[in-house]
């Protein structure tokens, strides 16, 4: 009867074809592919990024010199933001409209749902009205970071400070994201895996509009932030803090090491800055005013500053000719003083002067001839010179020597290739390059690498990489700190030098340089100064047997080493082997402290 | 009271439980894509589940009332019906209010009224009555020309509210007019003009073009396997091409070869069109008739696309055939849509853990996008229920049209099961990426009165006079 009948099979057809395309489709997109499930996971969490507190920071007696204090960011949503009483607002948080305007539109700029820092790092004392205030304010809230707060407002150089990442940062490591915190110099650098902790995540679920609403799996995926590793720095925050009274006016650099371990007890860089500045909303402003300081307080001194060691080198020079055998300990040069060719001497002295003598009493013409027969010693010039330097270099001189000082300079150790690049190759001899031989000329070395040679010293042939941690939390400290590093000079050879380093203390300037009970061996220097008066260098250790402490002390315009140098050096270290100083030697102390050198050209 | 009785024992109980379960598997996932904490009680009229609860019951009394009016009423009345709701929708462009662009909603008191959503059904109605009557040949012109005006006039009414969606709903009634007799031909022209569309916005209208040169070909070649004529084809057109070369040669390469290339394939096309009258090859004129027709169209796709397609369509089918992608613009509803289905698996999140659609990032998700929280939360399972139960139920629909002895109600009955496929497929296929966006809900599923009450209405006016089969009319 009806002949279409048949058609309702393509009907039918037609529907279950659809509905198997549907299954077939959706099949691929349930079951196979899993990319949509990431998607979902992308669109609907939201990671909430818990700051962790920075590690500690302690000096080797367990001062704390480094710890956190609390700071409010305050964020806005603007799109949650209500009509409010700017006026109000602004006084609040002591910004001008302006501010507050361009701030808002900078917000709304990235995003209207998506909250973004209005004002940073707002002090706990302002945040505590703030927060008392802020329910008048819709579409604003606050979120706590930690700031660094330091107990002692010193050792800025050696601590460092923390910025806020910048793109390089933010490429170098994935970790970082823009407005993260990071140590940009001194330990805050150097440890800032550790002391940084990890961040954590508290997944939040959101809405299309980036609005919470609630924690994802009541919190069972979150990470929490862990907590920066505290670390022991080898500083003695008393005679850090006693360093940096002694250098107040001056400019110059202190370093003192433990020559058992190479720990550095205290390290100045003069003129420094107080840590603090260089925290919270300030830090810009006081960064760029330290900056343009023209006692360049932003300058490590200690660990950037490539000054001429002077006469402390002298000390070098004799080891290396004793070691050589170009001298020995009978070797008697004779000294006519200011009519001394090619090198005179300052100083009024027994003639000839023998090894301890010459120490004693920093004789420049046994020194020249000690250098002299060094390099004799060998074929050439140039073959005498690179023994003599590698010697040199054997105790760290031109080196790195550790990790420890990210931006540390390696000085000026000259080589051979320098010498034949001016007078062309063969044709320069010892005459030529006579001021390595009492430490001028092309030497360069930092005040921490002439430490490190007083405590190679003191330690009669070795030391160990001076480095600035202690212990680390959970932690160890690199292992190359524990290596031990041998001179290439024999211990015996190091007794004369000894010898006439304790003289030089015991002898004339022991009125202001001998701390009574205290075996301490040191060496002058006096390095020539072309723009002002000349720079005063001392270096010592202490005491004779066992020693405790090296110390280098460098002071600008110091006039000459016996005058600042040298009492600074044993103030400081009778401070910290005695932990006092004596009252006979308060005067002393009241001179060095009262002492302004800012003025480059000092009496005589 | 035997008539009553056999009203209640005629009913085909499996389709309306069919209808119900749909209709409360909706429901609940209305009230997932809807659920927060705040807002638990099911009868919260305040949220769309709590409303559309009472749609739900209010299509219950609907359905309840169309069963207990006499089946003949449906007939007698149908043309009145279709009238009435041709005004109201003429009625609405005038006094309606605009939702969203569109001009198809009526205000009584706080309710909206969709009157297109009407259409369907009464359309539907003078349909079966018209191609009932005594006389009517679909392949007489005047029988056509009227069945196109029942069908076409509430569908031009509703593009002039600016719903394009509902009005491509009536497009599905020429697979009722293929039930009845249409010529398949149109079908096949229907499916190829969509696959040509397609091609033609997907690959360039040169390359289309040899492509379509190349079928006709192998037409040509199945249907006159005379080897030696089908040769000369090519040597036609690689004659015309030379020709037109040298010509342009010697005009000073005034034209591009692909402009030569195409004016090649005609003329090559005519020429061999002549050659085969001479040789009265089999049908040589369909074949050209066809291959110039699917040029033109080809051609001519590229204009409406941009010219009489509105920017917004333009966007959707592009983001549909892959041309542009652009995943937080045009592509935003239906990425996420593919996101939150995506994400459910195999077993989904379960009810009410729904993540994507919950927190409002798929669009529309208790309406159009409804059959998201299908997949997020019930997974490839839930899928496979849902789809499975649709095929079954439009299945059943046909199968009951089938076994009616009056044309009205066979007609009426494929209407209905055309319609709600058509919601169907337009539906499903937008939330997973496979159709365009185009705004037509999910029979039963999605929210919303009008559209819950008019799907109900048509069924239900079907399931009446499905029960009534054994009666003359």
């Amino acid at each position: 009867m009806d002949i279409f009948s048949k058609r309702k099979y393509l009907v039918i057809a037609i529907f279950l074809a659809a509905g198997t395309v549907f299954l077939i489709k959706l099949f691929g997109l349930q079951v196979m592919d899993s990319k949509y499930k990431v998607s979902a996971t992308n669109n609907v969490l939201r990671e909430i990024v818990q700051y962790p507190a920075r590690g500690l920071v302690y000096d080797r007696n367990g001062t704390l010199m480094v710890f956190n204090k609390p700071a409010y960011d305050l964020l806005i949503t603007p799109r949650e933001v209500e009509a409010f009483d700017t006026t109000a607002f602004c006084k609040l948080l002591e910004i001008s409209k302006e501010e507050l305007n361009a701030g808002i539109q900078k917000a709304r700029e990235y995003s209207t749902y998506k909250p973004s820092i209005l004002i940073k790092q707002i002090p706990p004392e302002s945040f505590a009205y703030l927060q008392e205030q802020l329910y008048k304010f819709k579409g604003f809230h606050t979120q706590s970071r930690t700031l660094r707060e330091y107990a002692h407002s010193s050792a800025a150089h050696v601590l460092g400070y923390v910025s806020e990442v910048n793109d390089n940062d933010i490429n170098r490591d994935e970790y970082y994201k823009p407005g993260d915190y990071i140590g940009a110099s001194g330990i805050e650098k150097t440890y800032e895996n550790q002391l940084r902790g990890v961040k954590g995540i508290k997944k939040q679920l959101v809405d299309v509009h980036n609005r919470i609403q609630g924690s994802y799996l009541n919190g069972a995926e979150d990470i929490p932030a862990q907590i920066g590793k505290d670390i022991i720095s080898t500083l003695d925050a008393d005679l850090q803090i006693y360093a940096e009274q002694l250098f107040r006016n001056k400019r110059g650099g202190v370093v003192a090491i433990e020559p058992s371990t190479g720990e550095v007890l205290a390290l100045v860089s003069a003129p420094t800055y107080d840590p603090g500045l260089l925290v919270g909303r300030v830090r810009g402003t006081n960064y760029n005013i330290l900056l343009r300081d023209t006692l360049k307080p932003l300058f490590n001194r200690a660990t950037q500053a490539k000054y001429p060691p002077g006469s402390t080198f002298k000390l070098i020079n004799t080891l290396v000719g004793l070691e050589t055998g170009a001298i020995t300990t009978n070797s008697r040069f004779s000294c006519y003083g200011k009519s001394t060719t090619p090198i005179r001497c300052t100083h009024n002295h027994v003639s000839p002067a023998d090894v301890v003598d010459a120490i004693r009493e920093s004789c420049n013409p046994f020194l020249w001839n000690t250098f002299r027969a060094t390099i004799r010693k060998y074929n050439s010039t140039a073959e005498g010179f690179n023994v003599w330097r590698e010697y040199v270099a054997s105790f760290g001189i031109g080196q790195i020597l550790s990790s420890d000082f990210p931006n540390a300079l390696s000085g000026n150790l000259p080589k051979e290739s320098l010498y034949n690049g001016i007078y062309g190759s063969g044709r320069w001899s010892p005459l030529t390059i006579r001021s390595l031989a009492i430490g001028q000329g092309e030497l360069g070395a930092t005040p921490l690498q002439m430490a490190n040679v007083a405590a190679a010293i003191a330690n009669r042939g070795y030391y160990y990489p001076p480095h600035l941690i202690k212990e680390i939390e959970n932690d160890t400290i690199p292992g190359s700190f524990k290596k031990r590093r041998n001179t290439k000079i024999s211990p015996v050879n190091f007794e004369p030098i000894i010898e006439g380093m304790e003289q030089v203390v015991n002898g004339n300037l022991n009125a202001t340089i001998g701390v009574p009970g205290l075996q301490m061996c040191g060496k002058t220097g006096t390095v020539e100064n072309n723009q002002g008066s000349d720079h005063s260098v001392f270096t010592a250790f202490a005491p004779k047997e066992n020693p405790k402490i090296a110390i280098f002390v460098y002071v600008e315009n110091g006039v000459w080493g016996s005058r600042y140098a040298a009492p600074m050096a044993s103030l400081m270290v009778e401070q910290y082997l005695n932990d006092t100083i004596a009252a006979k030697r308060k005067w002393v102390e009241k001179r060095m402290l009262d002492a302004n050198l800012l003025n480059p050209n000092q009496p005589k | 009271m035997p008539k009553r009785n056999s009203l209640w024992a005629n009913i085909d109980w499996i389709t309306v439980i069919l209808f119900v379960t749909l209709m409360l598997l909706g429901w609940v996932n209305i009230y997932s894509s809807v659920f927060d904490q705040e807002h638990q009680s099911i009868f919260d009229t305040s949220q769309r589940y709590g409303k559309q609860l009472i749609w739900i019951g209010a299509a219950l009394v609907i359905a309840f009332v169309i069963l207990i009016i006499e089946s003949n009423f449906y007939v007698f009345f149908s043309y009145i019906i279709y009238g009435t709701i041709i005004l109201l929708l003429i009625l609405v462009l005038f006094i309606g209010v605009e939702i969203n662009g569109q001009t198809a909603w009526f205000m009584v008191g706080s309710f909206r009224i969709q009157p297109s959503e009407f259409g369907k059904f009464a359309t539907a109605l003078a349909l079966a009555n018209y191609m009932n009557t005594h006389g009517f040949k679909l392949q007489k012109l005047k029988s056509l020309a009227i069945v196109s005006l029942i069908i076409l006039t509430p569908a031009a009414l509703i593009l002039l509210q600016n719903d394009t969606g509902s009005a491509l709903v009536y497009f599905s009634f020429v697979l009722v007019l293929y039930r009845e007799g249409l010529s398949g031909v149109v079908l096949f022209f229907g499916a190829l003009m969509i696959v040509l569309f397609i091609l033609s916005l997907v690959v360039s209208n040169l390359v289309l073009a040899l492509i379509l040169l190349g079928i006709a070909l192998i037409a040509f070649f199945v249907l006159n396997p005379k080897f030696k004529q089908f040769l000369r084809i090519p040597v036609f057109y690689m004659a015309s091409f030379l020709f037109l070369f040298i010509v342009n040669l010697i005009l000073g390469k005034k034209y591009e070869i692909s402009f030569l290339i195409s004016i090649a394939s005609v003329v090559g096309t005519l020429i061999v069109l002549g050659y085969s009258f001479r040789k009265r090859l089999k049908y040589f004129a369909i074949i050209c008739y066809i291959f110039l027709g699917s040029i033109i169209f080809t051609f001519s796709v590229d204009y409406v696309f941009n010219n009489i397609l509105g920017a917004h369509q333009q966007a959707r089918i592009n983001e549909l055939l892959g041309i542009k992608s652009d995943p937080l613009g045009a592509g935003y509803n239906v990425n996420q849509s593919k996101i939150a289905i995506g994400s459910g698996g195999v077993w989904g999140k379960g009810f009410l853990n729904g993540t994507q659609t919950k927190f409002d990032f798929v669009p529309e998700q208790d309406t159009d996008f409804i059959f998201c929280t299908v997949g997020e939360e019930w997974g490839f399972a839930g899928s496979i229920l849902v789809i499975g139960l649709f095929m079954i139920f439009l299945t059943r629909l046909i199968w009951l049209a089938e076994r009616q002895r009056s044309g009205f109600s066979r007609i009426y009955g494929y209407s209905v099961a055309v319609i709600l496929f058509f919601h169907f497929f337009v539906n499903i296929g937008m939330t997973i990426g496979i159709m365009p966006v185009i705004g037509i809900p999910l029979p039963f599923f999605s929210y919303g009165g009008s559209s819950l009450w008019s799907f109900t209405i048509l069924l239900f006016i079907f399931i009446r006079l499905d029960a009534s089969r054994y009666e003359k009319f």
